[in-house]
Order: structure tokens, then C-alpha cells, then sequence
């Protein structure tokens, strides 16, 4: 099969540079790139955190007692765009990039000079957006979502757009050489339908990234002129029009949730075989409604605009076509349970996460159901139901699976165990938590609290509170799983074996751990048996 | 109404609190009003408002009964087939008459609630047949009501702002001091949910809204009404709403809309049409006589900030107090 990028590459197995420079500035190891992007990816975890804890200080009792509105609003903003865009993807593709090469039994990525230009990026395009909290125009204060005209009322227009180009264009270099090397460098026998379910997830994401990255870059482009140049594009006095931004954006936004929550499927759908000792339940179908719902996304943008006043028939069919994603959505969940049926299942920490996101992101899929039905999301709308709901499936969801393919794959990357112990106080401390912080938000939405505001009735003040001490303990929890990482990478005394999990399965635990600079320089000879899905025929 | 909500100290509370709350979910209370410890959406008080209603205990009802279902099986799965307890690991993969099931059983469920949805979305439609128009404009940060045309007749010069009262305006200026527990109309906490001027209705009339705005994106929304509808500048959006009861009815924008989004509330009196005739007349009479140095309403709205930012929120906008 397509093993030919392999000859020309005889790099005689030297080990990594010495000078710190050379190795991580330079570097073209895809190893060394996605352990710079999961490093990014923690430290934006925490600015993008601390954000969290203002807001969840500011709103802790009724009255403003810390923070200006203004502020409040540039925090709610600033938090949503480091979260996505500086957490969550950049940990999807470090882990992409540690793996993907590792699990089809790749020397590296396709493209490693790429490689490096598209994690180097991001500390830049981050370091414009968050120097904005510093100028005297303050930060973005208009929401994540950067609707015209509030958005072009702020005087950080330029720095955010051209952060946002900045990581597009880091999206779209990773997300081509993602595809490249999925296609072009699988090693001989790993053929599409044996790959894991994580190098599947990850090869439609990245076709979704390519797809909609550009129309973002278009969509904030048009408002750089709008503020700057003159023109007229959102502008209804000009003849634009504010809801066309709208329509553009969610373009983009509706493919980027998904964008960060394929690939935690992928996860998942690693991580519960291994620790039920049993193959995943439906390859085939889990592979099928991960390409059925990235097609979907594509038709259901405006849902996020049911109360901007489309048409009727608008609303029915986008409505329609949001309910269909209840479909493939369902059977990955009913899957998942079923492959933990009749296993013989352990329960390490990779695992607790994963059980605990099938859980709590199936609970974010019901608010979603819920959120489908117009006439009810005419109600749910910008209310703090809405923001329950995207914090089930973005933080119990992707960040849960980022959280649990960190400790699945740590004793692989540093070639020490983990402490279980710690792990599981971690995950404990941060499930519990994580509910005390989120489920009360429903109820506020639905009693009539809107989002993004910064102080509210005394009627909304219990929930709030309980929410805010769910908050802080939810963030501090997170410290611990930064000393379970430094633990293991400097400190730990326990080797981790090659295998390291007694039911792991696939290339990637055919390695030594630590994995060695250089793997695979030769490609693997497979054999079908030490692969997770070597033998599907469903 | 309930009152009494969850406070952290006291157990007996909470749990009476609760009681009250699972009252006022699966009573028959009619909720308009946020309420302390309130858990589910209000029923509304409008002929439209019971369909948001319905459908969200609907799907809620749907969602409840499928989790119970798949995480009952999960956590059986988890406690029968543990490798502590001897479970050796089956080998299936797939099972096609259940994949088939649990494809097909979702589908039977969606068409049901899309059909339940679409009625509620066509009724939501239809604003014809209306006895009363409304045109409301969001500003940063107030609502403009006119109001148009009542029975077929056009009505002249009657309109006005709505902004926050001057009670939680004073309150919620950062580290004011001031208690918010302590804003209160008739026993009724109205912190950030009172205005100046409400919008006043008459009940028992289907009055047909014109929303639109002058600076950003807003969005009108009183959740007892049942439903919001965004205020956007250019454009000009069409709802309804009939209502049944006789109330004040309190909403805010659900918009972002800049630095005092959280501060622009709705307020809407419903009144008999008697009372609501009596009220217009009056309005009517004022709007005639020569006003009092009453400048033209919406001009001096535009005050908008077009640097919003560092303002501190004690420099609230110049005021302007146009009543009719």
C-alpha cells in the first residue's frame, strides 16, 4: 500500500537534538509537536480557566462586587475564544499528532516542516488576542460569536481578526497534513476499515476544518473592512444586511462544535475496548454516523438563529435536519454501552473519564434534542440553558475525552505510570464538581436568567451560588491534574510497560515507552490480530 | 407562587423548598415571574405560551425515560461484567436486529416531536387577525415602545422609553453598597426586573409586535409571553401574543448587546380592555396638549457609545425620560 514516503527518509535513528532551540523551536518530530501543542493546550486550559473563575466570582451573589460590566463582558468573551480555539483544538490536534502517525504505523506526520509552522503559529496568534486585555481599548467584549454591529463597536477589532486568521490558517495547514498522512502513510495491511476509531474521527474532522476554517476567515474579514474600510457588508444603512454575519458565522460554527467533539469520540471509542477487553461494539456504524454527523452539520447552522426571525419554512427544515443528528448521535452512545456489555471491564482512570463522558455528554445531547424543537428553543434561546448545555457536551464532552486519551496514552509518552490514586481523586473531585457547577444552569435558563450578563434577580441567586462554588471547585480541581502530570513525567518511580493496558490494542502499543524519538522508520509488518478492529466485518 | 428558595445552611428549608418547587413543576400554579429555587420553564399566561411549555416537559419526559434506560444498562453493564467479579470478555461485535431497533425506535420518537413542533411553529407564524399593533426598537440600553394602531384605528404620538427603574439602577452600580434583596414592588424582588414605564396590554387581545433596533442586536423576550424575538437594526421582525390574565410580566434582553446588556429589562402590564382603553385615552390626551420641552423621542437615543469601553458604569448614559 501507499508506504512510499517512507524510503527516502534514512535519518539513521539519532535521538532528539540536545540544544533546548534546536529541539523545540525547530523541531519536525511529530512527537515533540504534539507534546508542544498539548503543553499550549494546558496552558490555555488555565488562562482560559481563570477567565471562568472571574466570571463565576462576579455572578456569585446578586449586585456587581469585583467587576465592571465591560469587563465582564470581555471576560465572557475572551474565556469562550481561549477555550476553543487555544484548548480545545490545539489538545485535538497534539493528540493527532502524537498519534495518528504512532496508531497507522507512520515514521511522521506527512508534512513536518508544516508541522512545525502550524504549531508556531499559535503562541503568536494567542499573544495578539490576549494582549488586547492590556491596550486601553480593553479586549473583545462582544461575545465569542463577534455579531456586527456590537462586535465593530470595540476598538480590538483588528487584533482579534487577525488572531482568528491566524489560527485558521494553523487549522487548516494541521488539518492537511492530518489527511495526508492519514491517506498517503498507513503502513502496509492498515487498511481504511481496520484504522482506529480515532484516526477515522480525526481524518472527517480535518476535512470539516478545511471546509469551514476559510469561512470564518471570510466572515471576520468582511467585518475588518466593515470597521476600517468603508464598506457596508453588516450594515444595514449601507444596504448590508446583520444577519447575514450570522448565517456566515454559524456556517463555520456549527461544523467547529463538531470539530471538537469528533475526534473525542475517536477517544472514547479507544479507550472503552481497551478497558472492557472487548472489540468495539459496530465498527463500521461507529465509523459511518461520525460521517453521517459531519455531513449534518453542515445543514443545521441556523438553528442558532431560531429567534433572529426566519421564514417559517426555514425554521421547519433546519429544525428537521437538527433533530436528525438524535439519530447517529444515539447509536454511537447505545454502542459504546453496548461494547462495555459482556466485556470484563476495569476501571482506570482513562476509563472513569470515558464512562463519565458517554454519561454526561448523552445528558448535553438531550438539552440539545430539547434545544431542536423551535417553538421550546424560542424560550431556551440566549438563556442560561443554552450555556448548561454547551458546557455538558464541550466540557463533560471534549474535555473530558481530552482528559481521559491524556492519561490512557501518558505512560506511552513518558514512559512512567501515572499515579492511579491521584488520578482518580482528580477525576472524582472534577465529575462531582463539574455537576454541582453546570446542572443548576438549567434550571436558571429555564426560569428566565439570559446568558452573558453579569448581575441578576434575587430570584436567581441560589442556583447562581451553587454554581459559582461548583466553578471554583471545578478549576481547582484541574491543579491536580497538572501535579498528576508533572508526577509523571519527572517523578514517577514506575515504569510503564509497552503495552501498558492489558486489553490495548493497535500500533501505537507495539512501541517501547517512552515511545523512541524515531518509530517506525520501517514500516510494521501488521498483523491483524494486534489491532484494535484487525478483523471487522460488521 | 412559590417564595422560599434553596439557601445553603439550612437542610429543612431546602427540602421544603423543593417539595414547593416540584409543586410549582407539576402543579397546576401558574408561574409568570422568576421565582427563588424555581426549576422549570413558566407555563406562560398567553394562548401561545403553552406550546414552549408542553413541548419542553414533553421532550424533557422523552429524554428522562431514554436516560434511564441507557445509563440503567450502562451501570448494569459496569456492576455485572467487572473483571473483579470472574466477567471474561464475550467476543460479538455487532447484533444487526438491535442496530436496526435503536435506529428506528429514535426516528418513531423524532417524528412525533417534530410533528408536535411544527403545529406550535405555524401557530407562532400566523400574525394575521391581530387588533393592535406594537412597534418596539431596542437601544443601548432601553426598549422603545409606540404604539400604532389599537382596533383598526391608527393611534398618533403614543410611545415612550422603558428603562431600568431608578431603584436597581442606583443598586447595581458596581460596589454601591446596596442591598439588592431590599428592591422590592408589593413583597416582589425586582432587582434588574423593573422599568420606568411598562409596556401596557390589553388582556384578551391578539396584539401583533413590529421589533426592530436602532444601534445593536437586541432580543425582546418576557418569558411568560413565550417566546423572544430578536430586535435587530434594519430589519424588522413580526410576533404575537394574546394574553389571558390580567399581570405584570417581566423579561429582559436576551441579546448581548454591549456593557449594559444585563440592565435593560422588560416589563409588560396586562390590564382589562376597559382599563387599558381608560389608560390610552389618557395617554392620548397628554400627547395632544403642547409638550412641555418634551424633546422628539428616539433622538437623543443615539447616544450609543461608540466607546463603550472603560466607560465606567456609574457614567450611564445621559438620561432621557420621554414619557409620551
Amino acid at each position: 500500500m501507499a508506504h512510499a514516503a517512507t524510503h527516502d527518509h534514512h535519518d539513521d535513528h539519532h535521538g532528539a537534538p540536545k540544544n533546548f532551540f534546536t529541539r523545540w523551536c525547530m523541531s519536525t518530530n511529530h512527537k515533540d509537536i504534539g507534546t508542544l501543542y498539548l503543553i499550549f493546550s494546558l496552558a490555555m486550559f488555565f488562562i482560559g480557566g481563570s477567565f471562568a473563575m472571574v466570571i463565576r466570582a462576579e455572578l456569585f451573589k446578586p449586585g456587581l462586587q469585583l467587576v465592571q460590566p465591560y469587563f465582564f463582558n470581555e471576560m465572557t468573551t475572551m474565556h469562550a475564544l481561549v477555550m476553543i480555539f487555544g484548548a480545545v483544538m490545539p489538545a485535538f490536534v497534539g493528540l493527532g499528532n502524537w498519534m495518528i502517525p504512532l496508531m497507522v504505523g507512520a515514521p511522521d506526520m506527512a508534512l513536518p516542516r508544516m508541522n512545525n509552522l502550524s504549531f508556531w503559529i499559535l503562541p503568536f496568534a494567542f499573544t495578539l488576542l490576549l494582549s488586547t486585555l492590556f491596550m486601553p481599548g480593553g479586549g473583545p467584549a462582544g461575545g465569542w460569536t463577534m455579531y456586527p454591529p456590537l462586535s465593530l463597536q470595540g476598538d480590538s477589532v483588528a487584533y482579534v481578526v487577525f488572531a482568528v486568521h491566524l489560527m485558521g490558517i494553523s487549522s487548516i495547514m494541521g488539518a492537511i497534513n492530518i489527511i495526508a498522512t492519514i491517506l498517503n502513510m498507513r503502513a502496509p495491511g492498515m487498511d481504511l476499515l481496520k484504522m482506529p476509531v480515532f484516526v477515522w474521527s480525526w481524518l472527517i474532522t480535518a476535512f470539516l476544518l478545511i471546509a469551514v476554517m476559510p469561512v470564518l476567515a471570510g466572515a471576520v474579514t468582511m467585518l475588518l473592512t466593515d470597521k476600517y474600510f468603508g464598506t457596508s457588508f453588516f450594515n444595514a444603512a449601507g444596504g448590508g444586511d446583520p444577519v447575514l454575519f450570522q448565517h456566515i458565522f454559524w456556517f463555520f460554527g456549527h461544523p467547529e462544535v463538531y470539530i471538537m467533539i469528533l475526534p473525542a469520540f475517536g477517544l472514547v471509542s479507544e479507550i472503552i475496548p481497551t478497558f472492557a477487553r472487548k472489540p468495539i461494539f459496530g465498527y463500521k456504524a461507529m465509523v459511518f454516523a461520525i460521517a453521517s454527523i459531519a455531513f449534518l452539520s453542515f445543514i443545521v447552522w441556523a438553528h442558532h438563529m431560531f429567534a433572529v426571525g426566519l421564514p417559517l419554512g426555514g425554521e421547519i427544515f433546519f429544525m428537521y435536519a437538527t433533530m436528525l443528528i438524535a439519530v447517529p448521535t444515539g447509536v454511537k452512545v447505545f454502542n459504546w454501552v453496548s461494547t462495555m456489555w459482556g466485556g470484563s471491564m476495569t476501571f482506570e482512570t482513562p476509563m472513569l473519564w470515558a464512562i463519565a463522558f458517554v454519561i454526561l455528554f448523552t445528558i448535553g445531547g438531550f438539552s440539545g434534542l430539547m434545544l431542536a424543537l423551535a417553538p421550546a428553543d424560542f424560550q431556551y434561546h440566549d438563556s442560561y440553558f443554552v450555556v448548561a448545555h454547551f458546557h455538558y457536551v464541550l466540557v463533560t464532552g471534549a474535555i473530558f475525552a481530552i482528559i481521559a486519551g491524556s492519561y490512557y496514552w501518558l505512560p506511552k509518552w513518558t514512559g512512567r505510570m501515572y499515579s492511579e490514586t491521584w488520578g482518580k481523586i482528580h477525576f472524582w473531585s472534577s465529575v462531582i464538581s463539574v455537576n454541582v457547577l453546570f446542572f443548576p444552569q438549567h434550571f436558571l435558563g429555564l426560569a428566565g436568567m439570559p446568558r452573558r450578563i453579569p448581575d441578576y434577580n434575587v430570584a436567581f441567586a441560589n442556583f447562581n451560588m451553587i454554581s459559582s462554588i461548583g466553578g471554583f471547585w471545578f478549576g481547582a480541581s484541574q491543579l491536580i491534574f497538572l501535579g498528576v502530570i508533572i508526577h509523571a513525567v519527572w517523578f514517577s518511580k514506575k515504569k510503564a510497560t509497552d503495552r501498558v493496558w492489558e486489553g490495548a490494542k493497535g500500533l501505537e502499543w507495539t512501541v517501547p515507552s517512552p515511545a523512541p524519538f524515531h518509530t517506525f522508520d520501517v514500516p510494521p509488518v501488521i498483523n491483524d490480530d494486534e489491532l484494535a478492529h484487525g478483523h471487522i466485518d460488521d | 407562587m412559590t417564595s422560599g428558595g434553596i439557601r445553603p445552611g439550612g437542610i429543612k428549608r431546602a427540602v421544603t423548598a423543593l417539595a414547593v418547587a416540584a409543586f410549582a413543576l407539576f402543579g397546576s400554579v401558574v408561574q409568570a415571574n422568576p421565582e427563588p429555587g424555581q426549576l422549570n420553564m413558566p407555563r406562560g399566561v398567553t394562548t401561545y405560551s403553552h406550546v414552549p411549555y408542553f413541548l419542553n416537559n414533553v421532550a424533557l419526559g422523552v429524554c428522562v425515560v431514554i436516560g434511564i434506560l441507557v445509563f440503567g444498562a450502562m451501570f448494569i453493564a459496569m456492576f455485572r461484567f467487572r473483571k473483579s467479579r470472574g466477567a471474561v470478555a464475550e467476543k460479538w461485535s455487532h447484533n444487526t436486529t438491535l442496530e436496526i431497533v435503536w435506529t428506528t425506535i429514535p426516528v418513531i420518537i423524532l417524528v412525533v416531536l417534530a410533528y408536535l413542533a411544527t403545529n406550535g411553529l405555524k401557530l407562532f407564524a400566523d400574525t394575521t387577525g391581530s387588533e393592535m399593533t406594537i412597534k418596539v426598537t431596542g437601544y443601548q440600553w432601553k426598549w422603545r415602545y409606540d404604539y400604532v394602531d389599537y382596533q383598526g384605528k391608527p393611534i398618533d404620538k403614543v410611545g415612550f422609553m422603558s428603562k431600568l427603574d431608578r431603584e436597581s439602577d442606583e443598586t447595581r452600580q458596581l460596589k454601591s453598597g446596596m442591598d439588592p434583596n431590599a428592591v422590592k414592588v408589593d413583597g416582589y424582588n425586582t432587582y434588574l426586573i423593573n422599568v420606568d414605564e411598562p409596556l401596557v396590554l390589553p388582556i384578551n387581545t391578539k396584539v401583533r409586535f413590529v421589533i426592530t433596533a436602532g444601534d445593536v442586536i437586541h432580543s425582546w423576550w418576557v418569558p411568560a409571553l413565550g417566546w423572544k424575538m430578536d430586535a435587530i437594526p434594519g430589519i424588522v421582525n413580526a410576533a404575537w401574543t394574546n394574553i389571558n390574565e390580567p399581570g405584570v410580566y417581566r423579561g429582559q434582553c436576551a441579546e448581548l448587546c454591549g456593557q449594559d446588556h444585563g440592565f435593560m429589562p422588560i416589563v409588560v402590564k396586562a390590564v382589562t380592555k376597559d382599563e387599558f382603553n381608560k389608560w390610552l385615552a389618557e395617554k392620548q390626551a397628554q400627547a395632544s396638549q403642547p409638550a412641555p420641552a418634551a424633546a422628539p423621542a428616539a433622538a437623543s437615543t443615539v447616544a450609543a457609545p461608540a466607546t463603550a469601553q472603560a466607560t465606567s458604569a456609574e457614567a450611564t448614559p445621559a438620561t432621557d425620560n420621554h414619557k409620551g
